[in-house]
């Protein structure tokens, strides 16, 4: 569980989105429909995205699940947190986790992913505040970043024209 | 940036306590930065509601009606107490007030108590251990119901034999009706060059905020209550809960928790917030509700689906000389905050182009469906599409290019218009400037190949509405402000930050007045015990209300803290510069304090360094009877231009990109106000393509699709790419300047869609959303020889009262509505005793609702 091994107790018929929240206390995996229509709750399982509501925890013994407390470290915000952050990426915020988790797993897939890859990889996720396009422009941002290039926001995206 | 001298306040414009300022004083305000909440957001840490526990918390579930239209003869709930691990079990019988978000329409309860008036509506409750438990029990309450004829629509609730949904209301199911006519618009048809009639309708949509409601209740035996709940207006579930439960206000506590999205669908007091409050008091346990989507969707609260009729004469230049608009809105089963949408239907369509002679007939009606209420744009959405569209058949009509005819005809600043709004700043003809050169307007429209097209469309919104809820005279928002010792800062205020990031906002004014660091600023919101009221996130208020309110509280405490510092640092006080947290001399900067010395310095002076501010609006000019909705202290405006895909053989529309300019007046964070404008074209891209609440007419009414799989809405897939532009024209009302965001550019999408749809393949639809089978509909008509339309094609007949004639600015009016004398003629204006609101006495004056 975020790098560390973690033994829980809980109802076998529990999903990991409840087990998550409910007994682990890691309330930054949000749900939107419990149905696996939104993509809220996706959390990274063996580092693929997953719908945490349609996924039950007795299937995640001895798997790797990493969620959003898991993303800054002690050094800091993940580069995807510091530009979701900045370029107000989130808004209500409710969706940002979702976001951001299957942000990093097409990032460690596709360090250069293409504005299309981008939108294709992010479809499952439904965002009501932003239209999507802060997000992508977060998510470009911090893929340059993570490839060590010295990027800054454009000054549209911030400040339109 | 606008047109118009960005230094043209005077004195006398600004807010009391103002001191003069120029934009290019400006440190804070104005430039991008990261929200005070971001990093709370970004690392899963911000507390939602149903992130909420407490110990030995109870879960609550609620028992819906399966029917839309029923008599409850029988409650049962014998066998749900007895379930292990249930501890109450409350029905309507339980909580027998009624409550609702408007004085006039009190007409919900928490639990119904003897009918239900739509699929959905909650007639138990229950309070278990476990979630499991509570909706197990729920299963085990036996209802008796006596099912009654349902009424699926407007149509079907003026029918002669249709049921009364409620005792209360204009006529039969007719819950609101207005009629109000500015100037003689059949004078205006008769001096008209080109006259038009046209229908339009607008479908039913939700907010679908991605967060569900929840709400979590504690009972303490001092006998106090608090309520944390995802609402976007905690002073008025305030109001319920101590109207409801019977409990003095100053014993109840409520925290609107950071709201998940709200688009209007969190802004009136909800039953659940009540039930759980009232389970916690009878079990002295905290108790917790999280609604599932389906329920969600029974909340709604969102568009109502609007039919209307428009006629418009217009002299050979497209002057709009008379502007006659009728809408009938589809309310759902309560009223919520029908009237006020009823009348906003017919409030803005005077103050983009100049309207000579005006008149107004909206109806709303009672039908048995979830019922309908505010999303975002409130009641304007559906008029502003059929005026936009009207707009651009005039243009076609007339041969003129449709941004010219806006052009030429734009309400000016600083004017009155027909309907008795003041005008301030108004940036419209520069928004429509950006647009039609960004999307090359001039040279592309008309001139793309067959299936593809541009089309443009405007808007206006308030920025926040120019009297409360229920009537009152006090500020519409409070602000206190606390300076530490060390240097912080901390802001109190009622407002809501539903993500539209108005913490942030106070923050940065906070900032920019005092010279203090965003991050040495913490604010503490919408918590009823802590705060002073802010009257809630509607209305796209809380900007400038909450923000005026911020610079009064930021003002005097600078004042008091400029006292010591100038005499500490023999500095008259007027140079004092507050900034980057020092105050210093402007003529020296090296004669300064730290802010925290300067606090020090104060606080060891006289005491304590606290202050407060407030907000009211400016008093609107119109003085009849329904002048209460439409005034705001500034309105926004927007333009778009959207082009659009339209593949002939399907009629599926693709939007590959839309150009939209807003004029913000000042951006106070620019980064936040781009995010409100793509957010705002997004939902407007989703209501006019495919968002749409469907009911199953031959199964009673139910809701079709209850889910977010059925109930569509664009994914990164659908969404159109955006070009922002946004203009700068400050408002003196506004704070800095700033005015509205969050609505106003959802405004124009739909109409500039359905206009691009015609540019693209030269059908109409009349009608959103604007469907793949509309759009072949109506080339299947066009390709038989007929208009190419589809649309609604008659309005019924509706007993519409006499009308309130107010004269017109230009006909020497005074804002008040005509009298009639015993022979129905027109007198001259009435005394306002008579016409217009009564000034005392009026606790529920139903036409001061927004």
């Amino acid at each position: 569980m975020n790098g560390e091994p973690t033994q829980v107790a809980f109802a076998p018929h529990k999903t990991l989105l409840e087990v998550l929240r409910e007994d682990l206390g890691l309330t930054g995996t949000k749900h939107g429909c419990e149905l696996g229509e939104c993509g809220t709750c996706t959390v990274l399982l063996d580092e693929i995205p997953v719908l945490s509501c349609l996924v039950l925890a007795q299937a995640c013994d001895g798997r790797r699940v990493r969620t959003v407390e898991g993303m800054a470290t002690g050094e800091g915000l993940h580069p995807l947190q510091e530009t979701f952050a900045d370029l107000g990426a989130a808004q209500c915020g409710y969706c940002t986790p979702g976001f951001l988790l299957t942000a990093e797993a097409l990032l460690a897939a596709i360090p250069t992913p293409s504005r299309d890859q981008i939108r294709e990889a992010l479809a499952g996720n439904l965002c009501r505040c932003t239209g999507y396009l802060k997000i992508y422009e977060a998510v470009e941002l911090a893929a340059a970043r993570m490839r060590g290039e010295d990027a800054q926001p454009r000054p549209e995206t911030i400040h339109g024209r | 940036m606008g047109d118009r001298p960005r230094d043209r306040r005077s004195d006398h414009d600004r807010p009391a306590g103002s001191p003069a300022r120029r934009p290019g004083d400006l440190r804070v305000v104005g430039t991008a930065h990261r929200r005070i909440d971001a990093v709370g957001k970004v690392t899963g840490r911000t507390q939602y509601a149903d992130d909420l526990a407490l110990p030995r918390m109870l879960h609550a579930k609620l028992l819906r009606s399966p029917h839309a239209h029923a008599r409850i003869a029988q409650v049962d709930v014998s066998r749900a107490l007895a379930l292990d691990g249930v501890h109450a079990v409350l029905t309507g019988a339980d909580l027998p007030t009624p409550f609702g978000i408007l004085p006039v329409s009190q007409d919900e309860h928490a639990l119904c108590p003897d009918r239900v008036r739509f699929v959905g509506d909650p007639v138990a409750a229950v309070a278990a251990t476990t979630e499991e438990i509570a909706a197990a029990a729920v299963d085990l309450i036996a209802v008796e119901y006596e099912p009654l004829s349902v009424v699926g629509d407007p149509a079907e609730a003026i029918a002669g034999d249709a049921p009364l949904i409620h005792d209360y209301g204009d006529a039969g199911n007719l819950h609101k009706l207005v009629n109000l006519e500015f100037g003689d618009v059949e004078e205006g048809f008769a001096a008209a060059h080109h006259v038009r009639e046209d229908l339009y309708f607008y479908g039913g949509n939700t907010h679908l905020a991605m967060e569900q409601h929840a709400s979590l209740a504690e009972w303490t035996p001092d006998g106090r209550l608090t309520l944390w709940s995802s609402t976007q207006t905690p002073h008025y579930v305030h109001r319920a809960l101590a109207r409801v439960l019977e409990l003095p206000p100053g014993r109840i506590r409520v925290v609107a928790t950071p709201n998940g999205g709200g688009f209007g669908g969190k802004s009136d007091p909800f039953n659940h917030e009540i039930v759980v409050a009232k389970l916690a008091m009878l079990t002295g346990r905290p108790v917790k509700i999280a609604l599932t989507r389906e329920e969600v969707f029974y909340c709604h609260r969102g568009r109502h689906p609007t039919l209307m009729w428009v006629k418009s004469g217009v002299a050979r230049d497209g002057k709009l000389l008379g502007l006659h608009f009728r809408t009938l809105l589809d309310g759902g089963g309560y009223g919520s905050y029908g009237v006020a949408s009823t009348y906003y239907t017919g409030a803005l369509q005077t103050v983009t182009y100049q309207v000579e002679r005006y008149k107004f007939e909206g109806a709303r009606a009672f039908t048995n469906k979830p019922p309908c209420g505010p999303k975002r744009g409130h009641g304007t959405p559906q008029p502003r599409f059929a005026l936009e569209v009207q707009m651009d058949k005039i243009a076609t009509d007339l041969g003129l290019d449709p941004a010219e005819l806006r052009l030429r005809h734009l309400v000016t600043a600083d004017t009155i218009t027909a309907n008795w709004l003041r005008v301030g700043s108004m940036g419209l003809g520069a928004c429509i400037a950006k647009v039609v050169d960004a999307s090359g307007w001039r040279t592309r429209r008309g001139t793309l190949p067959y299936g593809r097209g541009l089309g443009l469309a405007c808007s206006s919104y308030i920025s926040g509405a120019g009297l409360p809820i229920y009537w009152n005279d006090m500020p519409h928002s409070g602000v206190q402000l606390k300076c530490d010792r060390g240097g912080g800062v901390t802001v109190f205020c009622g407002s809501t930050d539903i993500g539209q990031g108005s913490d942030g906002i106070l923050a940065t004014i906070v900032s920019e007045v005092l010279g203090v660091p965003l991050g040495e600023i913490t604010v503490v919101s919408a918590d009823t015990d802590l705060t002073p009221v802010d009257l809630g996130s509607y209305s796209s208020r809380v900007t400038l209300m909450s923000g005026n309110a911020a610079i009064q509280a930021a003002e005097r405490a600078r004042d008091i803290i400029s006292q010591h510092a100038a005499e500490k640092l023999q500095v008259p006080a007027e140079r004092l510069v507050f900034a980057e947290g020092r105050v210093f001399d402007a003529a020296d900067p090296d004669v300064w304090l730290s802010f925290a010395e300067a606090v020090q310095g104060a606080e060891a002076r006289t005491g304590t360094v606290g202050t407060v501010g407030s907000y009211t609006p400016p008093a609107s000019p119109g003085r009849y009877r329904g002048a209460g909705v439409g005034p705001s202290p500034a309105y926004s405006y927007s333009a778009a231009v959207v082009e659009v895909e339209v593949d002939p053989d399907t009629g599926i529309i693709r939007v590959p990109k839309a150009w939209v300019a807003h004029d913000i007046g000042q951006c106070i964070n620019p980064a936040m106000v781009m995010g409100q404008v793509e957010g705002s074209v997004y939902m407007g891209l989703g209501e006019a393509l495919m968002e749409e609440m469907v009911y199953r007419e031959n199964r009673g009414l139910v809701h079709k699709i209850p889910s977010m799989l059925e109930y569509k809405s664009p994914t990164t897939l659908e969404m159109c790419d955006v070009e922002t532009h946004l203009v700068a024209d400050p408002d003196p009302n506004g704070p800095f300047g700033a005015k509205e965001v969050g609505q106003g550019p959802l405004l124009p999408i739909p109409p500039a869609i359905a206009n691009a749809v015609f540019d693209a393949v030269g059908v109409r639809v009349d009608e959103v959303p604007i469907s793949p089978e509309k759009v072949l509909r109506a080339l299947k008509d066009k390709a038989r020889g007929g208009p190419g339309r589809t649309g609604p094609t008659a309005f019924p007949d509706i007993p519409w009262p006499e009308p309130i004639r107010v004269p017109t600015p230009w006909e020497g009016g005074d804002g008040k509505a005509l009298k009639h004398d015993a022979a129905g003629r027109r007198g001259r204006a009435a005394d306002q005793s008579a016409a217009a609101l009564p000034r005392s006495g009026a606790a529920s004056h139903p036409e001061r609702q927004h």
